[in-house]
């Protein structure tokens, strides 16, 4: 039983992972890719690795999967902001569709 | 099934070296490097429980996700001019 649940978990994570990839490729502008490299990939290891710690069931290697999952949690957003921040800071203007168009 | 999972994952890891080769500023390169990272850390907890190492694996997995962190908070403080006062 825990064994499907865990995987369609994985499986869930896999697929969230990969629709992240394909945004920060398509993506217009630098703030539309740095939110598909957030939080689609934040939530795509957050479900891979509870999915491995349902999997492995109560041991140290599901305490180690479950302290990624909150390091990660904080870290990874923490980290894009940051990116975004410097960004806006030194000035890159954010993407408009009428200057497509235009 | 993990095998499955592996390949996924090395098509979403390859997907974003198009981001960090072509992309126009250096955010767009930093981005790509954070993703390629966040999903380092996925593929190593799989091979992990593939291989049925999931303690050592672990370990690798949780420095890397450290210094992948670290690597971007560092760079995106380096590039950004005039800095925090605080």
């Amino acid at each position: 039983m825990s064994t499907w649940v865990g995987g369609g978990l994985v499986t869930l994570g896999v697929i969230f992972s990969v629709i992240g990839s394909i945004g920060v490729i398509r993506f217009p502008d630098f703030y539309s890719r740095a939110h598909a490299a957030s939080k689609p990939d934040t939530l795509g290891l957050m479900l891979t690795v509870l999915g491995l710690a349902v999997i492995e069931g109560a041991s140290l290697p599901s305490a180690k999967l479950l302290l990624i999952a909150a390091f990660v949690a904080l870290g990874n957003p923490t980290a894009t902001h940051a990116l975004s921040r410097a960004a806006l800071r030194s000035g890159l203007e954010p993407w408009r569709r009428d200057e497509e168009e235009a | 099934m993990t095998s499955v999972w592996m390949a996924a994952l090395v098509a979403a890891l390859l997907l974003p070296f198009y981001r960090v080769i072509k992309g126009p500023t250096v955010f767009d390169r930093m981005v790509g490097v954070g993703v390629v990272g966040t999903k380092t850390v996925m593929l190593l907890c799989i091979i992990g429980h593939t291989y049925d190492r999931l303690d050592m694996f672990l370990d690798i997995a949780i420095a890397y996700g450290m210094l992948n962190f670290l690597g971007a908070i560092i760079v995106s403080k380096y590039l950004e001019p005039g800095g925090d006062p605080r």
